[in-house]
């Protein structure tokens, strides 16, 4: 079994931002895993500008941001990197299972930092009745094959939930020249930021329904259509306001979860930064859900700074 | 034109059980499905219980063959490959009445040669099924129940029925049967068969493919039943499947393990009318969750990853097989319901004899391969395998599907064993169906089956024609 000082799970903003602070607080011996074949996580599908404006006080797109970080991990031997590695355990004892391309490898380390991410609410969590035929993304889905893959999802498209990622999805498919029918929201106001409302949805003349819900999915093979009514503030229908849009997609995009199952398999409990087990830390949206990918990076230094004195206490 | 000696309308896991069954004999056989793959009918929805035979009466046709195909499958699922659990089952009893009433499902299931049945207490129940509502006074115990990848074993059947000569046509929709001399001449959506026997295994549709032959005495009705699956990680929930007392339309919401290790409960039991309504509820979620949490009371419904809804074919009480007098050589499997896919091997065999008995010789083959290699996956296998497997080929270790753990190589796999739908590979692989729902691994997997199959990545379709994933390429236009 091979031995590190310290190991961190995923390669994204939060990663990449402990492994450079835990190495700059003199821990010279770090993994760094991570699932896909590019370092940068999420941010290298946010083509959109917006980042950096607290940590680097400039204004970056995802890419950008993560290059600035890619490049100082790429400077740091002390660093190693393994893409295309996926994390299957982790164990209370600091043990860490990943498969790459034909390996199987098992790593005991002095620290553990989980940094892996989050994912998106699915329609399933929210309950929408109806059918399941082609044409149902989340949001961070429906992004990644317009802005990755050059593949543009649908035409005619209503947006439920107004998160982030679903307010910049809005302008992205206009910008297509798809026609985005509505953004649906359940409560009184948006879930996302000012700027994203402005730039996104007024700019562009998107119907914005807040105290809306879908109540149903129709389509057999495709999406057809969907149902909408109006809200009071317990969430109940306010009878009579039921009405259809006529759609081929539907973007989900009504929150993220924080990615914890490695850390719940081990039986090991969040408790801030750190866990109930030392020398296990999380950070980024593995811990909470950042609006800013700024304040990801803050939080993950404070971790790698953690991690960091963890090891040196424990020689 | 090529004329058959057999024709099987309909690939479920009914269609191809008899397909597969028939093809030990020197017979021409063709199976024809409507959908664009196996399995996307009925059996697609099934949740994969091998019932033990304790609950329908000895003397219909369900019990009896339920009881046969439970013992028939181990050999069945040894053969080809298919992870058959004998993880046993519980019908729990809340009081006097109920206890009563278990007492008569055990004493009829021995009629039916079930054997290893006992009534549980308490005591019992408490050590082998903590999370089992305390209120829960005793339990019917029937060790032989088990469970199954329901569409897994379809494609398994029909993989060893094609190496043994059958020939199966998807996408082929049968549009009308017409008798010519002693013949039947089957004209579909693709091309024009001619057959000497023809059994009708067409699930939801058998009564409108029953009419076409002049037989109009059996109607189907569908009878929705909505499920919900759990995370795997709530794997444990459960030691056993745990079943309420049956009602006179359906068994009752169940905690159901899965083949694949996410615990699933319901189903719903509600008539309908529409043989395409496959749409989920909130009154079918709430129903649910309520009958499920009066078996497992600590079950939270923020660990339902995912639901969808199935259609029972019922025709009755009981399944409808049989030999119609009035039309030679057509047979109907229909009405197969629950606990049809327990049945599957048993109704092979009686469609077998109903042919034989019929004037279709049946000379066995000089070999007939029974065995398939069994298909290595990434989440069932231990460290030590996985390593194995990667040494072997190292696409083992490069993991799509990260919620559920499937390779690039057990995809590729799923490409070339006939996978031709996003659905198709989630069904053989369980790649997207964990709690990110392909959010994360879509583009991946189309990405391999355009290379695969040289299809445009806008060509490929969540379950067939109609269901394509994206409306348009940037690089076409």
């Amino acid at each position: 079994m091979i031995k590190r000082d310290l190991v961190i799970v995923g390669g994204g903003p939060a990663g990449m931002a402990a492994a450079v602070s835990a190495y700059e607080n003199g821990v010279k011996d770090i993994l760094l895993i991570e699932r896909d074949q590019y370092l940068g996580g999420i941010l290298n599908q946010c083509i959109h500008t917006g980042f950096g404006i607290n940590y680097f006080k400039e204004i970056l797109t995802g890419p950008e941001y993560a290059d600035r970080f890619i490049k100082k991990i790429k400077d740091i031997q002390d660093i190693e990197v393994s893409l295309k590695s996926l994390v299957v355990k982790l164990t209370n004892d600091k043990t860490v299972t990943f498969l790459k391309p034909g390996r199987l490898e098992t790593v005991k380390a002095k620290a553990v930092i989980m940094a892996t991410g989050c994912r998106e609410k699915t329609r399933e969590m929210i309950h929408i009745q109806g059918t399941r035929p082609a044409g149902i993304f989340s949001a961070g889905l429906a992004q990644k094959l317009i802005n990755i893959e050059g593949l543009l999802p649908g035409k005619e498209v209503v947006i439920i939930g107004s998160g982030d990622i679903g307010l910049i999805m809005a302008r992205r498919f206009a910008l297509e020249g798809a026609k985005v029918k509505a953004i649906i929201e359940i409560q009184k106001e948006t879930r996302g930021l000012l700027r994203n409302v402005v730039q996104c949805v007024e700019d562009f003349d998107i119907p914005f329904y807040f105290n809306h819900k879908i109540s149903r999915i129709y389509g057999k093979d495709r999406v057809e259509k969907v149902s909408v009514m109006k809200v009071d503030d317990n969430f109940n229908e306010i009878p009579g306001s039921l009405f259809e849009i006529k759609c081929d997609t539907i973007l989900i995009s009504v929150g993220l979860i924080s990615e914890n199952e490695l850390i719940e398999m081990a039986g090991v409990k969040i408790e801030e930064n750190k866990t109930s087990v030392p020398g296990i830390f999380v950070c980024g949206n593995s811990f909470k859900i950042y609006d800013m990918v700024d304040s990801v990076t803050e939080d993950s230094i404070l971790t790698g700074k953690l991690a960091a004195e963890y090891i040196m206490s424990c020689k | 034109m090529k004329l058959y000696d057999v024709i099987i309308i309909g690939a479920g896991v009914i269609g191809t059980s008899i397909a597969r069954e028939l093809s030990r004999y020197k017979l021409d056989i063709a199976l024809l499905e409507k959908e664009e793959e196996l399995a996307f009918g009925v059996s697609k929805s099934n949740s994969g219980i091998i019932h033990p035979g304790t609950q329908n009466p000895p003397c219909s046709l369900k019990g009896k063959l339920c009881a046969q195909g439970n013992f028939l499958i181990r050999k069945i699922s040894k053969e080809l490959g298919v992870d058959f659990k004998e993880v046993g089952e519980l019908i729990v009893a809340f009081n006097e009445a109920e206890i009563k009433e278990l007492l008569r499902l055990k004493k009829e299931a021995e009629i039916l040669g079930v054997y290893g049945l006992k009534i549980v207490d308490r005591a019992w129940l408490k050590e082998n099924e903590p999370n089992l509502n305390n209120a829960a006074v005793c339990g019917l115990y029937a060790p032989t129940a088990g469970i199954i990848s329901p569409y897994r074993f379809v494609y398994d059947l029909a993989e060893n029925a094609i190496r043994n000569g059958v020939e199966i046509h998807t996408e082929t929709k049968v549009i009308n049967i017409i008798r010519v001399d002693g013949y039947f001449e089957i004209v579909t959506s693709k091309e024009l068969f001619k057959t000497k026997y023809l059994i009708n295994a067409a699930g939801l549709f058998a009564d409108e493919i029953s009419k076409m032959v002049g037989i109009d005495d059996f109607k189907i009705k569908p009878r929705k039943g909505e499920e919900f699956i759990l995370d795997k990680k709530k794997e444990n929930l459960t030691n056993h499947l745990i079943f309420p007392l049956p009602s006179k339309i359906s068994k009752g919401v169940l905690i159901i393990k899965t083949a694949d290790g996410n615990p699933m409960i319901g189903p719903t039991a509600e008539d309908i009318e529409d043989k395409e309504d496959l749409s989920t509820s909130d009154s079918g979620f709430s129903k649910v969750l309520l009958s499920a949490r009066r078996l497992i009371p600590s079950i939270n419904d923020k660990d339902i990853i995912a639901y969808f809804a199935g259609l029972r074919p019922v025709a009755g009480d009981d399944f409808i097989i049989r030999h119609e007098g009035k039309a030679h050589g057509f047979i109907n499997v229909a009405g197969i319901q629950s606990p049809g896919l327990t049945a599957s091997p048993a109704i092979a065999l009686l469609v077998a004899d109903i042919l034989k008995n019929n004037g279709l010789a049946l000379k066995k083959k000089l070999i007939f391969h029974a065995h398939r290699k069994k298909t290595a996956h990434i989440f069932a296998s231990p460290f030590s395998k996985t390593k194995k497997l990667i040494k072997k080929d190292a696409s083992y270790g490069d993991i799509v599907c990260r919620c559920e753990m499937v390779s690039a190589k057990e995809i590729k796999d799923a490409i070339k064993r006939g996978a031709k739908t996003m659905d198709g590979v989630k069904f053989r692989t369980r790649a997207q169906s964990g709690r990110c729902h392909g959010s994360f691994c879509a583009t991946r997997i189309m990405k391999i089956m355009a290379e695969e199959t040289r299809m445009p990545l806008t060509g490929i379709t969540k379950r067939g024609r109609g269901s394509e994933i994206v409306k348009r390429d940037r690089a076409t236009m």
